[in-house]
């Protein structure tokens, strides 16, 4: 009894994340498998049917897609960071912006790009009086390949944020050894550098992918019509009572979304492993 | 004679760096820019500050940023009195249990807002039996989202302070558990606390999926509602509260370089040289 009063020191805390954090989890696992109060099995049946596939296959195709953009471009603005002076100016104030970037999303991100590209934003204004081009086109901001663009806003940055540590872990000798032995740029990347780094490249593509995969607000304040992807197909499901027939399909949805979390996020931490035996 | 081979790498470097940071240097600052013209604009007559004066004059926007206001509030101070105490313990008495606090703490990073909502409809059928319907309860979700941020600051707060030792002489010398807590370990990891507090504030300014699926109304609700009817108010609003987003990481930025160089200057600060305690807590 004595050894454990100390760890009633923890009750507040795990009664706090009881109620808010696991009940609604397990609420959601359960919830898919009970239909009309009764367990049930329809639920998850109706997770293959073709509406609900075509939209995981659209959320995977966006996610993957501005997760790769997001990964490259974000790597290539790294390198050119990591090349700098390491106290420089350009250094800080380059992380300092994508720290706040990567967090920007949301409304208001959806906002900036109606502004920039909507129909009577700031640059299809100019594309239009200046240019004569329509880059409004018939609305695509509005559907999946907006989203890509959109969604790359944030992942550039928080591509940055983690693969920085890792470039920042290559050592100059690694370099020097590899010129020494006469190795040219095009072998140093491909047969020392490249190789050290895909782990953690992989790594935190998933990490982007997982981001965008779960992404909610901004879609939902710039996609006007239909449910193009899984999140704003719970939301449907969520309010409007009854998709496919189904009462609790909100739930089976949303189990769905964390068993792809889950796997991401799993892979993920296996390459991160792999990446520290050789960059700290 | 090496050298020529070395000035071409060089300048191609150079170039390729110039080049990364002009083009998404670009893409990033259009849209930026593109909201500040797109809020002042008046088609065929110029520009005016009328969208801007509407944030302070729409009802329902000014009722929307005094609740986003008291909900980021409310956030920190449960973030603060439950992370705060239950981490100090964790390091004092039951060391064991650290993954698992760690574990619970990030979680809600793997769990998506969306997915979280879905269960939590069930659970704030209780929280409006127990505490109204008021939107002063999305506090209760909103300590779960930024749990992960601000356990991440807090760690790495208490990481560069010797919790142990200064405990033991606080307690060799009288003092109870909770002054342990407020007026010693508190003090020294201000500018830790003081990180969490600023990015929980930017989350819970800029958060929508739980309360718009809830069907509460704070300011990004309220901002997206009104930019079906008057985008230009609403691009306004949205400027505004990135602005002050912007602001408050900006700060956080500077407040972690401070912490970090202290790190490494002191390795076991007395509490009377702490002369920058934030005072909220």
């Amino acid at each position: 009894m004595r050894r454990l009063a100390p760890a009633l020191g923890l009750v507040p805390f795990l009664g706090f994340l009881a109620i808010f954090l696991l009940v609604p989890t397990i609420a959601v696992v359960v919830g898919a498998f009970v239909e009309e109060d009764q367990p049930s099995l329809s639920n998850i049946q109706a997770l293959f049917d073709d509406v609900v596939m075509r939209t995981l296959w659209n959320s995977v195709v966006l996610s993957g897609s501005s997760a790769i953009i997001g990964a490259v471009l974000g790597a290539l603005l790294a390198y050119a960071v990591v090349t700098g002076r390491p106290d420089g100016l350009l250094r800080r104030s380059v992380t300092a912006a994508c720290g706040v970037l990567a967090q920007f999303g949301g409304v208001t991100l959806a906002f900036a790009f109606i502004a920039t590209l909507g129909f009577s934003g700031v640059i299809t204004e100019i594309g239009r009086d200046t240019f004569g081009i329509d880059l409004f086109g018939s609305g695509w901001l509005f559907g999946l390949k907006g989203l890509t663009l959109v969604y790359t806003y944030f992942q550039i940055p928080l591509m940055v944020i983690v693969f920085l540590p890792s470039l920042d872990g290559m050592r100059a000798q690694w370099r020097e050894a590899a010129e020494s032995l006469g190795a040219s740029t095009w072998q140093f990347w491909r047969h020392v550098a490249g190789p050290l780094l895909l782990p953690a490249f992989l790594g935190s593509t998933l990490l982007l992918f997982a981001n965008a995969f779960a992404a909610y607000a901004t879609a939902a304040a710039l996609v006007s019509q239909g449910s193009p992807i899984m999140p704003l197909l719970v939301r449907n499901a969520l309010t409007s009572e009854i998709v496919l027939g189904q009462q609790h399909l909100a739930f089976a949805l949303a189990l769905d979304m964390i068993v792809v979390v889950v796997i991401v996020m799993t892979l993920y931490v296996l390459l991160v492993r792999r990446t520290s035996r050789w960059l700290r | 004679m090496t050298a020529s081979p070395r000035v071409r790498a060089r300048r191609r470097l150079a170039a390729f760096r110039i080049t990364v940071f002009v083009v998404l240097g670009a893409f990033f600052v259009v849209p930026l820019l593109s909201m500040a013209s797109f809020s002042v604009r008046v088609p065929a007559r110029g520009r005016t500050l009328d969208y801007w004066k509407q944030l302070g004059e729409n009802p329902e926007l000014r009722s929307a940023i005094v609740t986003s206001l008291e909900l980021a509030a409310l956030t920190v101070a449960l973030m603060l009195v439950l992370l705060v105490p239950t981490m100090v313990w964790v390091r004092l008495r039951v060391p064991g249990l650290s993954r698992i606090v760690e574990f619970l703490c990030l979680l809600p990073l793997t769990i998506p807002a969306i997915v979280l909502v879905v269960g939590l409809e069930g659970v704030y059928a209780w929280v409006t039996y127990f505490f109204g319907d008021s939107s002063l309860t999305l506090t209760f979700a909103y300590t779960v989202l930024v749990l992960p941020y601000a356990y991440r600051s807090i760690d790495a707060g208490l990481a560069s302070i010797d919790v142990v030792t200064l405990s033991e002489a606080a307690r060799s010398l009288g003092a109870s558990w909770f002054t342990v807590i407020v007026r010693i370990i508190v003090p020294n990891i201000g500018s830790a606390l003081l990180s969490a507090a600023f990015i929980s504030v930017a989350l819970v300014l800029g958060e929508f999926t739980i309360a718009s699926l809830l069907n509460y109304e704070n300011l990004q609700v309220v901002i997206n509602l009104l930019g079906k009817s008057d985008a230009q108010t609403a691009v306004a609003a949205s400027l505004a509260s990135l602005l002050f987003a912007f602001v408050l990481l900006v700060l956080l930025s500077f407040v972690g370089r401070r912490s970090s160089r202290r790190v490494t200057a002191t390795v076991a600060p007395a509490p009377a040289t702490s002369t920058t305690t934030p005072r909220e807590a």
